[in-house]
This record gives structure tokens, C-alpha cells and sequence, in this order.
């Protein structure tokens, strides 16, 4: 763990591996040292803003370094937000055919995993989930939607996640849920908040891959 | 191109919550909206793990003494003006003050001062030129501009698309009653500044992807403010910044006054609306402090970055 001074009154700190930040951030975020602000957490390391009439960054990293960093608990024993997903999307095939699965067994894996909200970012609302099946793993696409819709469920990289609100993207798209995940109007305006569990839950027609038996390997029957 | 001096602007009420301000209530009616003028209060702090960032105004400190001024708690909503060129009519008598970017300015064609309060009566309008120095001019109006809050803010992030929408002409914005008294002074004084603005940077935090030549040249030669920049940050033109190592940095977390570097080694100075999380490396950071004078800069202008090492 290294802590890296960023600006007069802000350090990031960086983490090993994905699973030491969040336990960095769940440990900031339960005893908070002395002088520290907001926290920002994000793949490896945990942003965190301090007001330098109350400490300084030394201080600071001595703190940090001296936090005892407990196992986060799993994903099952937290609260779960359920999100139910129509495995409609543009991208499945894709996804399926550069994970050598049939689109079947794309929602079979996305929906048997247990994730968790590791940080949030790119925009209002977007969190990426981590705990993706590492076959589901696919580089983003080559050329980012210029409009994905709100809803849309995508995987990218070690990461999943769920576009709160249209924007760009260039994640995969595997399909689409209508529950509100965004409401700037509420506090707080998102449900999936750092260290939130999320699982996926197939909801569809009959023919729908969620619902109907195999498709075969083509996968033929996936696309509405 | 409607807006000229005299002519009927058609009203829309910009804040939908507020459909009332137009009759009894004290508003703005936009004539020009200048050149990407924004409503802005001191932002939305805290939200940055749920990916909202603090957005506000630009130059924090020009917008808090504007508010002084007017005797508005400091985070009342003004306007923010890049450039100036907004025209606004009065619907009600109001005081307003006007401070950041040195600007010229005019109620009913006369002019007045900056960075005092002035009353205005009803029906006047108020006229803005082009600022003689500094970018951004802040207006605020006694009561604070009253358009509906997004996540406890009024500020527009342009980024995120949160909060008021950009000035347009024919647009309301009702004045709120946030004032609380008034201040002890009534005219602040400016603090001249001559030559090239000089912001202090922190080093880090990821200065150990570049040569410590880059760091050198950061600080050498001046860095000149480009066309290609807006709240979400300057783009700067100078000498390039070389890595030391190549491959990607996973997101992190951004803050104001981040010095990012993208591929080209030219490096983005991060504003108000900057991105939470960013994937380029960070070289060095502005320190709190300067960071209301970089907002002030304007693209042409020279900057200069001093290394401070010591201290926090």
C-alpha cells in the first residue's frame, strides 16, 4: 500500500489488488482518521480529501497505514439489491461467441454470480460491480455507442455494471432492466452505493434465452 | 439574432418547479445569454463515491464575494459569465454585484463598478462587455438565484448534466430570499496582478510515470491556455510531458486542479465540472488556493507552474 499525495489537501492511496481497496475504503469509511473527508474509492485505490487545518498528509499516512484492514463481508451476507434483467441485448452474441459460451450459458454465468458494487464513476450513478465470472471477461468495444439507454446492462473488462441514465458507452451490452437505479430527486439518488451486493435475475418471455430451453450454439433465438 | 437592446425576448420559465415566478415573484429575464453562462452555487460536495462531482463555480472565491457583497450566505447561486456578453432585464428592483474577471458593465447603458453593490431598478437591464482581464464574471443578485436544487445544489454541471440549464435567451430565473443582512464594507478592493499567473503544484500523485526531466519542464518554460478549454478543464500547450513508463493506469480518483496527462503529453489542468475518476496519469496538482486564479485564465494566456515540495 502506498500513499501518494494529490494537491493541498487530498492523498490517494494505493492498494495492491482490487480486494485490499475496498477493505481500505470500508475501513476509512468506518473510522475515518482525523481531518479526512470525502473518500472516493475506484479500481485500486481510494481518493481521500483531508482539510489541512486539521491534519496533514504525514499524519495521514501514518493513520492509514496503521488501519486494520478486515475482511469485507461476503457479498450474500449484505443487504441485496435484486436486479431483474431482460437478456435482450445488442451485444450478447458477441459476447457470447468471444467467450466461447452459447448465449445461454452467458446469462446462466452472469446470473449465477454474486457482485458488489466496488466504486462508482464515469457518471452520475454508474457503479462498477466486480465479481464477473472470468469467462464473462470481454474487452470493451471497439467503437463506443455514441447513445446507450438507460437500463442498459453491460459487461466490460473484470467489471459489470448498469447504465443509470443514457449516455455513451462502450461497454457490451447483455440486456436491459426497467428498475430505476437513478432518481436525482432521492437521497441518496442511487441504490448501488460502494460495497452494495447486486445479483442479476433473468426475467423474459417464452423464447427469451432466460426462460426458453436450449438455443443451440448459434444462439439464433437470442435476438429479438 | 434576437436579443438586441429594445426587442420583446418571448419568456420561458427556465425552472419548472417555479412556474409561479413570473407573476409576483422577483426574476432575472435572460436577453443574451452570453457565451456558455451558467447558474452556479459552491456545488454539490460529498456525492464523488455515488459518481457525482462538486461542479460550482469556477473561481469559488469570485462567486463568494460577489455574494458578500449583496449580503448572501457565501453559497447563494449566481451566474457565472466566460467572457461576459450576458444581457439581463430586471423584472423587480434588485442589488446585485458583479466580481471575478475585470468586466465592463452597464445598467441602462451607464456604466457601472465592479465588485460593489448596485441597485437596480425595475425593468432596467443590465449589460455586460467583454472582461479586460480574467475569464469568468460572477453576478449575484440579493436573494440568490432561486431555481430548483438538484442534489442540494443549483450549480450546473456540465459534465454530468446535472442541475440548471445553460442561459438561453427568453430565459427565467427567479430570485430567491436567501439574503441575510449586509456587509460591514461596500466595495472590495481588486488584487492586481501583473505578469504571467503563476499556480503552485504538489507533485503527484502519479509523477513516478514520468521522466524527472517532465517534472522540470512542467515548471520551466510557461504553458499556454488553449481554445480547447471549459469547466471541465484547460487544455495547455507547451512542452510535452514524457512517461517514464508506458501502460494504463485503472480509474482514480480526480481532483480540481489535476494536472492529467493524456498520450500527447500535453497536459489538461481539471476545473470545476472535472471527471471523478480518470484513467490518465496525474503529474502533479494545483494547490487549493490557486486554483480560483487558473479559472480565470484565458485561453492565450501564459501559465507558469512553481514545484512546491514542503509542507502539506
Amino acid at each position: 500500500m502506498r500513499v501518494l499525495r494529490c494537491g493541498s489537501d487530498a492523498v490517494l492511496i494505493e492498494a495492491e489488488d482490487a480486494e485490499q481497496a475496498q477493505r481500505l475504503h470500508t475501513a476509512l469509511r468506518d473510522a475515518p482518521p482525523v481531518g479526512t473527508g470525502e473518500l472516493v474509492p475506484a479500481a485500486r485505490t481510494v481518493l481521500v480529501r483531508y482539510d489541512p487545518s486539521a491534519t496533514d498528509w504525514q499524519r495521514l499516512r501514518a493513520a492509514v497505514t496503521a488501519l486494520p484492514l478486515h475482511e469485507v463481508p461476503p457479498a450474500e451476507a449484505a443487504e441485496t439489491v435484486r436486479i431483474p434483467v431482460r437478456y435482450d441485448g445488442p451485444d450478447l452474441a458477441e459476447v457470447a461467441r468471444l467467450a466461447g459460451l452459447t448465449p445461454r450459458q452467458v446469462v446462466e454465468r452472469h446470473t449465477a454470480a454474486r457482485y458488489r458494487v466496488a466504486f462508482c464513476g464515469f457518471a452520475p450513478g454508474f457503479a462498477y460491480l466486480t465479481g464477473l465470472d472470468p469467462r464473462l471477461r470481454v474487452p470493451r468495444r471497439a467503437e463506443p455507442r455514441t447513445r446507450v439507454p438507460a437500463g442498459a446492462v453491460a459487461v466490460a473488462d473484470e467489471y459489470t455494471g448498469v447504465y443509470p441514465r443514457t449516455s455513451p458507452g462502450g461497454w457490451q451490452l447483455l440486456g436491459t432492466t426497467d428498475l430505476p437505479l437513478w432518481d436525482q430527486t432521492a437521497d441518496p439518488p442511487t441504490r448501488l452505493r460502494p460495497g452494495t451486493a447486486v445479483r442479476f435475475v433473468a426475467i423474459g418471455e417464452p423464447g427469451r434465452p432466460a426462460e426458453s430451453g436450449g438455443t443451440g450454439e448459434d444462439g439464433e433465438a437470442v435476438r429479438p | 439574432m434576437n436579443g438586441e437592446p429594445g426587442d420583446a425576448v418571448p419568456e420561458r420559465c427556465g425552472a419548472s418547479a417555479a412556474p409561479d415566478a413570473a407573476d409576483g415573484r422577483s426574476a432575472l429575464l435572460v436577453v443574451r445569454p452570453g457565451y456558455g453562462a451558467t447558474v452556479q452555487d459552491l456545488g454539490r460536495p460529498g456525492l464523488a463515491a455515488l459518481g457525482v462531482g462538486r461542479s460550482g463555480a469556477a473561481d469559488r472565491g469570485a462567486l463568494r464575494l460577489a455574494n458578500r457583497l449583496v449580503g448572501n450566505p457565501e453559497d447563494a447561486a449566481g451566474l457565472e459569465m466566460p467572457l461576459g456578453g450576458v444581457e439581463l432585464e430586471f423584472r423587480r428592483a434588485a442589488t446585485c454585484a458583479l466580481a471575478g474577471a475585470d468586466c465592463p458593465a452597464w445598467v441602462n447603458g451607464r456604466p457601472v463598478g465592479t465588485r460593489t453593490p448596485l441597485a437596480v431598478p425595475a425593468g432596467a437591464r443590465l449589460r455586460l462587455g467583454t472582461p479586460v482581464r480574467g475569464l469568468r464574471v460572477y453576478l449575484a443578485v440579493r436573494g440568490g438565484l432561486d431555481v430548483p436544487a438538484v442534489l442540494g445544489s443549483r450549480a450546473t454541471d456540465t459534465l454530468a448534466g446535472l442541475g440548471p440549464e445553460r442561459l438561453t435567451a427568453g430565459l427565467l430565473l427567479p430570485v430567491g430570499t436567501a439574503a441575510t443582512g449586509w456587509p460591514a464594507a461596500e466595495h472590495a478592493p481588486r488584487r492586481d496582478r501583473t505578469g504571467p499567473v503563476v499556480l503552485r503544484v504538489v507533485p503527484g500523485p502519479r509523477d513516478d510515470w514520468f521522466t524527472a526531466a517532465a517534472l522540470r519542464a512542467l515548471c520551466g518554460e510557461p504553458y499556454t491556455v488553449t481554445a480547447d478549454s471549459d469547466r471541465i478543464g484547460m487544455r495547455l500547450d507547451g512542452p510535452a510531458l514524457e512517461r517514464a513508463r508506458g501502460g494504463e493506469l485503472p480509474s482514480e480518483g480526480m481532483v480540481a486542479g489535476a494536472l492529467q496527462v493524456p498520450p500527447s503529453g500535453r497536459p489538461i489542468l481539471f476545473l470545476a465540472d472535472h471527471p471523478v475518476t480518470g484513467g490518465y496519469p496525474v503529474i502533479a496538482v494545483v494547490r487549493r488556493a490557486d486554483l480560483d486564479a487558473a479559472a480565470q485564465a484565458r485561453p492565450g494566456d501564459p501559465l507558469r507552474f512553481r514545484l512546491e515540495d514542503a509542507g502539506r
